[in-house]
């Protein structure tokens, strides 16, 4: 009751925050009182105003604990696999695309040999050339995944007659859907750009067998529970977006007795298993899926400025904003940095492509590098950049996750959430986990490594969330 | 004399800061002036004052360094040890607790350090046009604020206002330079004995005086809500004083509750008047205005309410001069906004209003005088620059000055103004200063350490600013005993 008015705070020693002069928190610690001290630096002179509109936007704190808190709620299951042509509608001669919208004519090289790959895939086309002349005369409809509750690993492609993962989160009732292809292993593999006969190949094979037993098996197990598999492997050291090995193999033993039992023959069977046992990033499109349709949960709630996607092209690196509806917010992909493949270099890498930034739109990835000491240095640093990079995230993140969480900091939850009026106060940018695709049409992956989202898309963002603030 | 000058793009160190490394600069040997700060309008006059010449193009968000010495080599020496110094302004780290890998970046961040924001509170000092930001971030964590930053717009105060209404909480401030917690001390604040009174005060000099004053009176003080200045102007409507009050009335060890504003709009007032005697805990004000009672009677008011005798408030009168004091203008040189404010309100009632004389009063705790610049109570500079100024105007008969003790200001003001004190007096013999000084013999300063030093200086000490303001204006008349009345006492 009244004794509890201003929150206690007259009931007994202060607990205190001091951001600024360090004299004052001194002052307290002078007098034994605990005293968190802000690390406080200006932000730039363009965003005072911005901030400000935002930030004393009424609904402002409300509307960002209604959207991380939507977010975070979501259970997504993999219900099902289906074709895109079934699941999305997609009609012969559409292509589903990673990042914001783009057309042919700005196309990076991975972009434009993924395309002609699905081309080549879906019979449009009887050879890449033709296929890229026919993509060039404006032969197909593109489109952004993300328009369609989908997310594609780097080109992040779909055409057609691919297989797609179904995720399904069901909140009283409420029922929200997303889609992820099947991941195709490493190497020469259409969303690197690859589109050789054993790329086509394989995605045929996919098409044919693998997702068939997947769909037969997932059905006969009934919805599995990716909440429960993404905190586990956390647990075992993946961070779910440059790492999934351990949510790889935790997805095989859940569903290996109903693959066996799903009635295919048995060398179908055996090769599911064995193309899913040897590719340890196969559960990543999953992950996407599942962080893609919490991520929409989030979308639409009117003064919120978190972030509900990031994505690249291959050309513009984009994002997106709860509170500023479909509006893409874009700058410049850059070139990750890091580690490469046999005797790719810089030179050879392309600017940052995927859909697969929405692992740390959701709290994971860079975000939670934390928990998987093992690829530290494959990206670049050592173990104590990885718990670095972790703690940075929280300064720009609006809540820890409750399930997901870091066993090497206590168990505390992921940062998820990204603010995007706290990344232009700070300055402080997403950590991303990144695969780097090669800048020629068709090589494949070079490397895998960091790489820093442009900072003018949330300075963008924040101009327009200023505009409509309330 | 070499001299150099250099802007500094990008680099943000706060006021505090700069000024203990322009210090540290300065002591060094053969530098014989060194300014390093943010290059705001104020500053950059400052350095012209010095002689510098100030590179075009600086703003705002610049650091300038300025240094000059005796010669190339202190100057290049100086330079040298400048990024050192800079490189020593502390980066924060978290205190308690995990240890953790950076330190907190926003107000937000750092209260999701506190293992329950609860009740808890943000001390928001960074300059006033950043303010905005971290209160707000604050006020969304969960916490009160304090915000001890000026410069804040009006209409950003009504938004934080109305954010901590809807939440419950209290914005204290903006430009809120004292407040006290369950007897710890926020901003600058004195240390005071724990008691049964609680203040509420839209002025920070004006609750140390009464807090001082009633330490000196034997009586606790439990809490401290300061509300800002403008709290109780017709646009902010009390909405802080009114959530202060109700804190404090529901607070069971607070027994008195004293209000220290200056005057508020009427329509104002009634509000506050009205709520207050809703409240189940005495009430008293003191508002201080042209026909109201100082503060030093306010707190005589509520030592009375409390049952308690007025003591005879602590004076440390200098020997006095051989000859009478010849008369001629008071200049009253202030730390503390209201302790100004009553000053010149007890010097107009003693000398009537006599433009002619040259009496003036300035406030160097303003917002003219401080944006950029470390708070006076913490800077002495200008004030000292002025003291020199005074000394060499023959129109001037008498200085009064306040030195404000406690947490967070100088930690030895008598240190610098004790010498420039007798320095002034030395070079104008027929000079009188006056000293207000506000503090307690339990502050970190220890106010009779300091009240000594100013008395051995030359400078005639009170505990009780109107009595040092009507000492003060008795000897611009020319009255030697304008202290006397029978009213100075040694120090208690």
């Amino acid at each position: 009751m009244d004794g509890a008015r201003l929150g206690g705070l007259l009931g007994g020693e202060p607990k205190v925050v001091a951001a600024g002069a360090p004299i004052l928190a001194e002052a307290l610690q002078q007098q034994a009182v605990r005293v968190e001290r802000v690390d406080w630096r200006p932000p730039p002179d363009w965003a005072v105003d911005a901030l400000n509109a935002v930030l004393g936007d009424p609904r402002h704190a409300a509307a960002n604990a209604t959207a991380v808190e939507r977010m975070l709620a979501a259970r997504p299951r993999l219900v099902d696999v289906r074709p895109a042509s079934e699941v999305l509608g997609l009609e012969k001669g559409t292509f589903l695309h990673a990042g914001p919208p783009l057309e042919w004519d700005r196309a990076s090289g991975p972009m434009r040999g993924a395309l002609v790959g699905a081309m080549l895939l879906e019979g449009l086309a009887s050879s890449p050339e033709e296929a890229e002349r026919a993509l060039e005369a404006g032969a197909a409809t593109l489109d952004s995944c993300h328009h369609h509750g989908a997310v594609g690993p780097m080109a992040g492609v779909v055409s057609p007659s691919m297989q797609m993962f179904v995720v399904e989160d069901d909140q009283n009732g409420r029922v929200r859907r997303s889609y992820c292809s099947l991941n195709e292993g490493l190497g020469k593999v259409l969303r690197y750009g690859a589109y050789g006969p054993e790329v086509i190949e394989r995605l045929r094979w996919m098409g044919a067998v693998l997702g068939p037993v997947l769909r037969d098996a997932v059905r006969r197990h009934g919805p599995v529970d990716l909440t429960a598999i993404t905190a586990q492997a956390l647990q075992m050291g993946d961070e779910l977006h440059n790492r999934n090995r351990a949510a790889t193999s935790l997805l095989v033993r859940e569903l290996a007795a109903d693959i066996i039992t799903a009635g295919a023959p048995a060398s179908d069977v055996a090769e599911v298993l064995r193309f899913v046992n040897g590719n340890d990033h196969f559960y990543l499109n999953l992950a996407m899926a599942a962080a893609k349709v919490g991520a929409d949960a989030a979308r639409g709630v009117p003064g919120s400025s978190m972030v509900v996607a990031m994505a690249r092209n291959g050309t513009d690196f984009g994002i997106q904003v709860s509170g500023t509806g479909d509006r893409w917010f874009t700058g410049p992909a850059g070139v990750p940095d890091g580690l490469f493949l046999g005797s790719y270099g810089p030179q050879d890498a392309n600017p940052d492509i995927g859909d697969s930034t929405i692992m740390e739109t959701t709290g994971l990835g860079g975000f939670a590098m934390a928990a998987a000491p093992a690829i530290v240095r494959f990206v670049g640093g050592q173990v104590p950049d990885a718990l670095a990079a972790t703690h940075r995230m929280y300064e720009i993140t609006l809540a820890e996750h409750p399930v997901f969480q870091v066993p090497i900091l206590s168990f505390r939850g992921t940062p998820a959430g990204i603010d995007v009026t706290r990344v232009v106060r700070t300055g402080i940018l997403p950590v991303i986990n990144t695969g780097m695709a090669g800048r020629v049409a068709g090589t494949g992956q070079v490397g895998a490594g960091l790489v820093d989202p442009p900072a003018e898309a949330f300075s963008e963002a924040l101009r327009a969330l200023a505009r409509l603030a309330g | 004399m070499n001299t150099r000058v250099e802007v500094r793009g990008g680099i943000y160190r706060d006021s505090v800061t700069l000024l203990r490394v322009s210090r540290a600069l300065a002591q060094r040997p053969g530098v014989t002036a060194a300014t390093v700060a943010m290059a705001t309008g104020l500053n950059l006059d400052l350095l012209v004052q010095q002689g510098f010449t100030v590179p075009a193009g600086a703003g705002p968000n610049d650091l300038v360094v300025a240094i000059r010495g005796e010669d190339e080599a202190a100057v290049r020496a100086a330079w040298e040890a400048l990024d050192g110094l800079l490189a020593e302004a502390p980066a924060p780290a978290a205190a308690g607790g995990a240890p953790e890998a950076v330190p907190a970046r926003t107000t937000g961040a750092a209260a999701r350090r506190l293992a329950d924001p609860g009740g808890g509170l943000a001390l928001v000092s960074v300059p006033g046009r950043y303010a905005f930001a971290e209160a707000m971030d604050a006020l969304a964590a969960g916490l009160n604020v304090m915000v001890f930053s000026d410069n804040v717009p009006l209409h950003q105060e009504i938004a934080l206002k109305e954010a901590a209404g809807r939440r419950g909480l209290i914005v204290m401030g903006p430009d809120c330079g004292t407040a006290m917690i369950g007897g710890v001390g926020l901003g600058f604040a004195n240390a005071v004995r724990p008691g049964p009174v609680g203040i509420v005060a839209a002025s920070g000099t004006g609750a140390q005086q009464m807090m001082c004053l009633l330490d000196a009176a034997g009586v606790g003080v439990r809490h401290v809500l300061g509300v800002g200045g403008r709290d109780l102007s017709a646009e902010v409507s009390g909405r802080s004083t009114l959530a202060a009050l109700a804190a404090l009335d529901a607070d069971p060890a607070t027994e008195m509750i004293a209000v220290v504003t200056k005057p508020p709009a009427s329509r104002v007032a009634d509000l506050v008047h009205s709520a207050a005697r809703r409240l189940d805990t005495p009430v008293t004000f003191a508002m201080l205005g042209e026909d109201a009672a100082d503060l030093t009677d306010a707190t005589a008011k509520v030592l009375r309410a409390l049952g308690r005798d007025v003591p005879r408030w602590p004076s440390w009168p200098a020997p006095p001069p051989p000859g009478p004091p010849s008369p001629g203008a008071l200049r009253g040189l202030f730390a503390g906004g209201t302790l100004c404010a009553e000053a010149a309100l007890v010097a107009r009632r003693e000398l009537g209003p006599d433009p002619v004389s040259g009496h003036a009063f300035t406030d160097f705790g303003d917002d003219e005088y401080t944006r950029g610049r470390a708070h006076p109570m913490i800077d002495p500079t200008l004030r000292l620059e002025r003291l020199a100024a005074e000394a060499a105007d023959p129109a001037c008969a008498v200085v009064l000055m306040d030195v404000v003790l406690g947490y967070g200001a100088d930690p030895d003001p008598a240190a610098l103004l004790a010498p420039a004190i007798e320095d002034a007096l030395a070079r104008r013999p027929d000079l009188r200063v006056v000293v207000s000084l506000c503090g307690t013999p339990a502050d970190p300063q220890d106010r009779d350490r300091q009240a000594a030093a100013l008395q051995a200086a030359g400078a005639d000490v009170f505990a009780s600013n109107a009595e040092a303001a009507r000492h003060a204006a008795g000897l611009a008349r020319g009255r030697a005993a304008a202290a006397a009345h029978g009213r100075h006492l040694e120090g208690a």
